[in-house]
């Protein structure tokens, strides 16, 4: 549904998104994630037919996105960041509009449907300009499901929602993934987390993981966390533990635990035991931890940062 | 072209719930009306001397206009520029053309409702004055403000696309509307350039339309105008997309 190629854009002298690759296939959530300005939204842009891409291919529903702009336009559903709407204009006025321009064949009733969608039939004698941001959200996500895309573009879907307006926006995409693709950008890790079927992190413009949740989740699971408490604790303790085969470091924590950061692959958790009561230290707790999304997430765009070439200092 | 129908329908309705639009209405009537009681007051005091015609409602239309027009276009495509509805309007299936040329449909619709209106003035008079006024001048002055308004709101269009600020739209199209009404102006005091001639707007209508004479080559240099300003804005648009 979605084919994208090697796809750049600059912006001047600097590159916002950088040989981009990916796919989406039909009905599938694919979750967009990375920190604010990694290129989520250029991208977005470039899919949408916003804006040209200055190099590359992006294919929209089988319709080149530059070439075949219109026809690949007619089969995307997009919500922008800024929710874009006419607040002079009441919601069922607004709906209708965009209904027309999208050449649907039944306007009223589409309109119908979509608002009963997202859960709006009653406002839609209100002006937008009235609405909460909440509500407003779900306007714009009902234009753009107005013409039933074949792939719905949505662009931080949930930002600036309270927790209870996020359930609902979340469980509509939900709904709306069943039958269409849907590419959605987050910097929320749990969202995507709960959303997505497959995640793309992005950070300055490159993709630099692309997986499920629970495999992105696993395959850094490799790098495992051990947490460690003892009755008392002695400062040689960290250096030694850190000698032990298997452990790589040892951060002692603010709440008395231990950190303990194992290599992958063998499990060195009997040895760090044994060796705990064999020196006589009483322990109380010993446990494995995953890393969370978000810790994942923090070390990718880390690494990420690490490799790319130290900035010159003029 | 069932596009440019959707977005002008929409620009046309939207004048009627927006205060801008009320006001400019409101100072075109106010002037009007009060120039059109003041002739009669004087053609009334004259004793027969002077016998007003259409041209006492004309001459003061052309200024209010000037200044009504970019009143009514500016916020055109500034407005979704600054709101970032653009960004619905240009990945909607719409192309660049059909979104200008939308946009100034709604606003010249606008314009011709506000033109009819002010029939009322040239109506009243033709039944004050005997044997009534003359139509000649009536119909062409009529067409020329017709004419006029395509282009004027054209260029206003045309401006409105290069900004996101309705008031640096106002007066950058203000501006552009008193070079094209004043560019003749030089040429014809030092009998200069024809070509500055030809493209003052005022030079199309005052020697012309205004006494009641119909020449194609105004018809048509208006329609090139309206055309031009609508082109440049469909390719500003198009350029913004790459910036």
């Amino acid at each position: 549904m979605i084919e994208v190629e090697g796809l750049v854009k600059d912006y001047g002298a600097r590159r916002a998104i950088d040989h981009l690759t990916f796919h989406a296939r039909r009905g599938e959530i694919v979750g967009f994630l990375g920190p604010n300005g990694a290129g989520k939204t250029t991208t977005m842009r470039i899919l949408t037919g916003y804006m040209p891409p200055t190099a590359g291919r992006a294919v929209v529903a089988g319709f080149d996105v530059v070439e075949q702009s219109l026809e690949a336009r007619r089969r995307i559903g997009y919500l922008p960041e800024t929710v874009p709407l006419y607040t002079d204009m009441t919601v069922w006025d607004y709906l209708e509009f965009m209904a027309r321009l999208r050449r649907v064949p039944d306007v009223d009733a589409r309109v119908e449907t979509v608002l009963e969608q997202v859960g709006m039939s009653a406002r839609a004698e209100s002006y937008i300009g009235a609405l909460s941001k909440g509500m407003r959200q779900r306007i714009g996500l009902a234009q753009a499901l107005l013409h039933e895309p074949e792939v719905l573009i949505l662009d931080e879907p949930t930002i600036g929602l309270d927790p209870a307006q996020v359930v609902e926006v979340r469980s509509i995409i939900r709904e709306v993934g069943r039958e269409h693709t849907v590419l959605l950008s987050t910097h929320i890790l749990s969202e995507a987390q709960q959303l997505c079927n497959r995640v793309l992190i992005i950070n300055r413009g490159r993709i630099v993981a692309e997986d499920t949740p629970e495999g992105l989740q696993a395959r850094l699971q490799g790098a495992r966390q051990v947490l460690v408490r003892l009755a008392g604790m002695d400062e040689r303790l960290p250096a030694l533990l850190e000698a032990l085969p298997g452990v790589q470091r040892v951060l002692p924590r603010d709440d008395g635990l231990l950190r303990l950061d194992l290599d992958p692959g063998e499990d060195a958790r009997p040895h760090i035991a044994r060796f705990l009561v064999e020196n006589g230290y009483d322990l109380l707790e010993l446990r494995q931890t995953g890393m969370s999304l978000e810790e994942i997430f923090i070390e990718l765009t880390r690494t990420e940062q690490q490799d790319a070439p130290a900035p010159v200092d003029a | 072209m069932q596009n440019v129908w959707t977005i002008a329908q929409r620009e046309y309705r939207r004048y009627f719930a927006t205060p801008s639009a009320y006001a400019t209405a409101f100072m075109l009537f106010l002037v009007l009306g009060l120039v059109f009681y003041a002739n009669i007051q004087y053609a009334l005091a004259s004793s027969g001397q002077f016998v007003p015609d259409a041209r006492i409602i004309f001459g003061p239309m052309v200024i209010v206009f000037i200044f009504a027009v970019p009143a009514l276009t500016m916020r055109l495509l500034a407005e979704e520029q600054k709101t970032g509805t653009m960004e619905l309007l240009l990945t909607a299936p719409v192309r660049d053309w059909e979104l200008v040329t939308g946009k100034w449909l709604g606003a010249f619709l606008f314009i011709l409702s506000l033109l009819a209106v002010t029939l009322v003035y040239p109506l009243a008079l033709n039944e004050m004055v005997q044997p009534g006024i003359d139509q000649g001048p009536l119909l062409t002055g009529y067409l020329g403000f017709v004419l006029m308004g395509a282009a004027l709101v054209a260029v206003g269009v045309m401006v409105s696309s290069f900004f996101s600020n309705q008031l640096a739209a106002f007066v950058a199209t203000l501006a552009v509307f008193w070079l094209l009404w004043l560019i003749g102006m030089p040429a014809r005091a030092a009998g200069g350039s024809a070509l500055l001639r030809y493209l003052d707007f005022s030079q199309h209508f005052y020697p012309t339309l205004y006494e009641g004479i119909l020449d194609l080559r105004d018809v048509v240099y208006y329609l090139s105008v309206t055309a031009l300003a609508l082109f440049l804005g469909s390719v500003n648009i198009e350029m913004r997309r790459w910036r």
